[in-house]
């Protein structure tokens, strides 16, 4: 049924089987898909990590391609996520129309709206588990606590799927993506403490950095995957659930209004 | 209507985009095993009432029943026994045709085991039994199209919302859609069928409804309207200067109306005007019993709309 646009999200049990869909169409194209996630983090890495990593040295007390390594994880995760949820949920809700002939079954637009979110996070969690086991084959991380990262890159790949639902929501058209990851994710990718620490930057650009949530992504990744407990858990966690929240929301309100006008 | 519990009640739907009037004081009923045509030009509102009785589009006023349960409110127990195609085929480019009609069968809850028989009967009703394995793109309109009306069938509907279902088919495919449908009549499915093919809507339902700029302008059986509205003959004249000719003879018919070169000659008995043509040389002329295509020029007139 229509619900007003306005009201809070009411996704039934009827998710699921939209999940499914895309699985089944996933796993199709599995293996390609997996090693395209893998292979431009490898690059990264490295290109970064080893060439750069020997003139730089250690980075807060680490070498720098554990470093990179822990902080570039949580960029592919969200990379993966926004992707799925740019792209290719907007073929599915535009171009294919697979969204309009799943809504002539018992399914609703909220339902599709919380499947496709939840679908973005786990194919993002695809990619950043092969990505783990590329840290432990180079032996650039073998600590137990990585098993610890994976729910909370879950939960970053809900976060940058939700952001991305907006913008979904919003495009007439593949170009406007171009702008999304030029103008929001590649910047951001600068300023969260990935390639290097976020108080190299001047003061004001700190506290840009602090708010952002891939900022709080990183600083709750890296010490997991090399091993430590984050400094501070609550704050980054705060501002994930922030974005998340605030962004699914906001994704699902311009969704009805795109499509109940 | 005589039955007292119909699948599909409408009453008084109306909805209007940035003040132009989609769908305008709408009433309809579709009652078990009846096929009810709903005919009107482009941009008539036959696709925006469907889409509110599926409970995608807010109505401004009036309301919906299917199966006695309440649109919006009700909309996902009755879609439960609701098959749809859609004017334009939305079929998942990614799956075979099998794996479409399985996917789609998850979406309506049905368990597996259930899928699993249906799957192939709904293959062989489509005609795609040596297509299972085929993706869409590989497919031909035709098969397309009946793969859709297969997807639709895959909860086992009481009643079907046919959206111009044959546009863009050729004779034969179109003619093997019929067969299809005249199947699922004889087997007591309900259908709302929107089209714009006035032999399709003649051969197919029981029941006619032409609509025009949202609104209800005639209703009733093909036959019936026909003969309510029209002279029982046509005869058209052709030709450049047998035009003019024609026109001096307008006497001997109720109606004329012009259109191009051609000259149709509405009338009660049409033995007076064959004996005139068939004196003057070099014109071509047919003589023909008036049908739904009449009708629907008579009822929508024969400019051109700007959205067709």
């Amino acid at each position: 049924m229509y619900i007003p646009i306005y009201a809070t999200p009411r996704p039934s049990r009827r998710f699921w089987p939209v999940v499914q869909r895309n699985l089944l169409v996933w796993k199709k194209l599995a293996v390609p898909s997996v090693l395209g996630n893998i292979a431009e983090p490898l690059i990264t890495l490295i290109a970064f990590g080893y060439g750069l990593g020997t003139l730089i040295g250690e980075v807060q007390g680490l070498p720098y391609i554990e470093f990179l390594a822990s902080g570039s994880i949580a960029v592919s995760g969200a990379l993966a996520a926004t992707f799925e949820a740019l792209y290719s949920a907007y073929s599915r809700m535009q171009v294919q129309k697979t969204w309009d002939s799943i809504m002539n079954a018992p399914i609703a637009l909220d339902d599709i709206v919380f499947a496709e979110m939840l679908w973005a996070a786990m194919k993002s969690l695809f990619s950043v588990a092969a990505i783990m086991l590329v840290l432990v084959a180079l032996d650039i991380s073998r600590s137990p606590m990585l098993i610890l990262a994976l729910p909370l890159l879950g939960f970053v790949g809900v976060t940058f799927a939700s952001i991305a639902l907006v913008f979904n929501a919003l495009a007439k058209g593949y170009d406007f993506f171009t702008y999304y990851f030029t103008l929001v994710m590649t910047p951001m990718t600068f300023l969260s403490g990935v390639y290097f620490p976020i108080e190299q930057m001047p003061l004001w650009l700190q506290r840009v950095a602090n708010v952002l949530p891939l900022t709080a992504a990183v600083e709750l990744v890296r010490p997991l995957v090399i091993g430590q407990w984050p400094a501070e858990v609550l704050r980054p966690l705060a501002v994930l659930v922030v974005y998340a929240a605030g962004g699914y929301y906001l994704a699902l309100v311009l969704t009805r209004r795109r499509f109940y006008r | 209507m005589s039955n007292p519990s119909p699948l599909l009640r409408i009453r008084g739907l109306t909805k209007a985009y940035a003040g132009h009037p989609a769908v305008d004081d709408l009433s309809l009923e579709i009652a078990p095993g009846e096929c009810l045509g709903v005919i009107g030009p482009n941009g008539a509102g036959k696709t925006t009432t469907i889409r509110m009785c599926l409970g995608l589009v807010a109505p401004d006023a009036g309301t919906i029943e299917a199966f006695g349960l309440p649109i919006p409110s009700r909309v996902r127990e009755a879609k439960q026994r609701i098959g749809v195609v859609t004017q334009f085929d939305s079929l998942d480019p990614d799956f075979t045709c099998a794996e479409n009609l399985r996917v789609y069968g998850r979406y309506f809850g049905l368990p597996r085991p259930l899928i699993d028989e249906r799957v192939p009967r709904l293959l062989e009703f489509a005609a795609l039994q040596s297509k299972a394995h085929a993706i869409p793109a590989e497919l031909s309109g035709g098969m397309k199209r009946r793969l859709s009306l297969g997807r639709a069938l895959i909860n086992d509907p009481d009643l079907l919302l046919l959206d111009e279902p044959t546009t863009g088919l050729d004779p034969q495919a179109r003619h093997l859609m019929w067969e299809r449908l005249k199947n699922l009549l004889q087997r007591g499915k309900s259908i709302l069928l929107t089209t714009h093919f006035m032999d399709e809507a003649e051969r197919l339902c029981d029941r006619l409804l032409v609509i025009d700029h949202g609104r209800k302008i005639a209703e009733g059986t093909p036959r019936g309207m026909i003969a309510q509205h029209l002279e029982s003959d046509v005869v058209e004249v052709y030709g450049e200067g047998a035009a003019a000719t024609a026109r001096s003879h307008a006497a001997l018919a109720e109606r004329v109306e012009t259109s191009g070169e051609t000259v149709f000659f509405y009338l009660r008995d049409a033995r007076a005007l064959l004996r005139v043509l068939s004196q003057e040389p070099g014109v071509r002329y047919l003589h023909r019993p008036a049908n739904l295509e009449d009708l629907f020029l008579k009822l929508t007139g024969r400019q051109i709309r700007d959205d067709a």
